[in-house]
């Protein structure tokens, strides 16, 4: 124990008691570490190796990897309902995508209202928007669906206008959070020079709001196709045509046909639904947990 | 601050049209500023009003009607409080769901945040690889809302799955857990903790704001690691255990996706899985009692509301702020 003489004990005691906070040794935490590694990807292996079983090693074989490789499920499932997986997808990456932009394009203008302009009842709009901040969505789910049949947007021509409507107006409050905090961060001089230049603004936003703000950009981008490629409830309650359904939606068929076949297909294509959201895992890893940490922003 | 200022020796500068001129400029800006205010908010208010704000209030009005989406308008007849009667001493669904939701909320979130907290420990450290783990910790969360992956856990604690598979290496004989109306709750609740990733990430962060001194000091004062964890850690960490508390109930309450798939849209077996939110959906969408539905939606939003309030008034209690030196 270090009780006295702190002072001389310090250059030399300094380095192990740092090293030993808590966490123990490292060989031991290590084992810790792997072995919890093991419970979190085993489901996502054991989906992988399920999807690849035939019928009967599905029945027989509960261990992880398949004995033969067999690839008929991915076939099998993207044609399992009248109309073909493929279509799911683009109806999928067609919402994504257009979730993508309309957010970060309204939100990008809302921060920057709320960061930068100064104008009559700023604060409380601000406050608001901090408010609508843990609105949980689905208590709006009802009346919005209401208001969307009767102006004639459920089930229409182009189904798609009640999920993306919403993403066009900045209702995710988070992202117009996010890159307030963002702009808070970009000097003021800038806009000063820029004003000084004559710039208004716009100018100001154009050419020094605008470009700086890619980062945060970059994360919303990321964040919204993630939460809408996975997002099932309001596409549950908006998609009532097959041949409108989003990959989530098409997913549940599977569920209803409860025979042992279709279990093969619906993991091959439970696979393929997650492979972009892994995909994007994999490319921007480290922004996405960096995107957490600064905006407390949940997966 | 500095900028605000500025505006102010220009003015008092010599040659009188230059300062006039000086005088006219930064008027005329701010009231342009506050046009151009507006005109960048007006998406975002335009959402506010017709996606928030207006369908809150269409909301309220319908959660005391019998609205359904059958009959027009024009013949909706005003229930008065029937809706919140029937909610509160007529319908046993409704408080099972409520029982269900509390129970879900009660014991997944506690063991999330203590799973989270726990793997955060053992990550602070700053040691190769650390990256590589929080990366792959963090992965479930990313992936386990989605429907696809509430079909694999479905399937995994289904009689033929992963679980019972690994059950009998110890030679236990398992069930289909999701079939067993004792238990089926209980593998959602595996679910959620699964995904403790996320809050993980933010404990993490908060860990690295722990000056180093503080444990030091404890260690000279002879604390041993458990006493440096109850009086260092735990107080310096409390602002982001109460982050991460508050929002984990809250996501923990509206705990849908996977409840949907399990029980294929039903809330069962026998009702296990009726969440807060499925039961509502079953309300407004399946049954198109929508006026019934609104009426629990007002109830589940004052719920949040009041939750949220008790967290922060006991919060001055426990959570600790260090004067502006973290966060």
């Amino acid at each position: 124990m270090v009780t006295v003489t702190p002072t001389t004990a310090a250059p030399t005691a300094a380095p192990p008691t740092a090293r030993r906070r808590p966490g123990g040794r490292p060989v031991l935490r290590l084992v810790i570490l792997v072995a919890i590694v093991v419970v979190v990807l085993y489901p996502l292996i054991w989906m992988v190796g399920t999807s690849l079983k035939s019928q009967e090693e599905i029945v027989n074989n509960v261990g992880l990897l398949p004995e033969r490789f067999t690839p008929g499920n991915y076939t099998a499932g993207w044609s399992n309902f009248d109309v073909s997986f493929g279509r799911f997808f683009l109806n999928s990456a067609m919402v994504s995508l257009l979730t993508v932009i309309g957010n970060g394009l309204s939100c990008l203008l809302a921060a920057y209202a709320f960061a930068r302009l100064r104008f009559r009842l700023r604060g409380m709009w601000f406050a608001v928007m901090i408010g609508t901040l843990l609105l949980p969505q689905h208590v709006l789910i009802v009346p919005q669906y209401i208001l969307f049949r009767t102006l004639g947007l459920v089930g229409g021509d182009w189904p798609y206008l009640p999920l993306l409507i919403p993403q066009f107006l900045a209702t995710e409050a988070f992202f117009v959070f996010l890159m307030v905090q963002f702009m808070r961060g970009v000097p003021r001089e800038l806009d000063e020079a820029a004003r000084i230049d004559g710039a208004g603004p716009f100018g100001i936003f154009r050419h020094i709001i605008l470009p700086l703000s890619r980062p945060a950009l970059v994360t919303t981008a990321i964040f919204s196709f993630i939460w809408t490629w996975n997002d099932f409830f309001r596409q549950l309650v908006f998609l009532s045509q097959l041949e409108d359904y989003t990959v989530p939606v098409a997913l549940t068929l599977f569920i209803d046909s409860t025979s042992q076949s279709a279990v093969g297909p619906m993991f091959a294509m439970s696979v393929l639904s997650l492979l972009p959201v892994f995909l994007f895992f994999v490319a921007f890893q480290r922004m996405l947990v960096e995107g957490i940490n600064t905006s407390g922003i949940k997966g | 601050m500095a900028l605000t200022t500025a505006p102010d020796p220009t003015r008092r500068g010599p040659g009188s049209d230059r300062a006039h001129a000086e005088r006219r400029g930064p008027g005329r800006f701010r009231h342009s500023e506050g046009l151009a205010g507006y005109v960048f908010l007006s998406p975002w208010l335009i959402g506010l009003m017709g996606v928030t704000a207006i369908p809150m209030l269409l909301s309220l009005y319908l959660s005391f009607t019998n609205y359904d989406i059958l009959t027009p308008f024009s013949e909706v007849e005003w229930v008065g409080l029937a809706n919140y009667e029937r909610m509160f001493t007529a319908d046993p669904s409704y408080w099972h769901a409520v029982r269900v939701t509390l129970t879900f909320a009660l014991i997944a979130v506690p063991l999330k945040l203590a799973a989270a907290l726990g793997v955060a420990l053992l990550l602070n450290r700053a040691w190769r690889g650390v990256g590589l783990f929080r990366g792959l910790f963090y992965l479930p969360s990313l992936l386990g809302g989605s429907v696809a992956l509430a079909i694999v856990w479905v399937n995994m604690f289904n009689r033929d799955g992963a679980f019972n598979s690994l059950l009998s290496l110890f030679g236990i004989t398992g069930k289909p857990w999701v079939n067993d109306p004792d238990w089926a709750l209980e593998t959602l609740m595996v679910l959620a903790i699964w995904q403790f990733g996320a809050p993980m990430v933010i404990f993490l962060a908060g860990l690295k704001q722990v000056p180093t001194e503080l444990y030091e000091a404890a260690s000279v004062d002879g604390a041993g690691r458990f006493r440096q964890f109850r009086n260092v850690t735990l107080p310096m960490l409390s602002p982001v255990i109460f982050f991460n508390l508050v929002l984990e109930t809250i996501n923990g309450f509206q705990g849908f996706t996977a409840a949907f798939v399990l029980s294929n849209g039903t809330g069962g077996p026998v009702d296990s899985t009726l969440m807060y939110t499925l039961n509502l959906y079953i309300t407004g969408f399946t049954d198109l009692n929508m006026g019934y539905a609104s009426a629990m939606a007002w109830v589940f939003l004052l719920a949040i509301a009041v939750i949220t309030a008790i967290f922060f008034s006991t919060g001055r209690f426990w959570v600790h702020y260090s004067d502006g030196e973290d966060r």
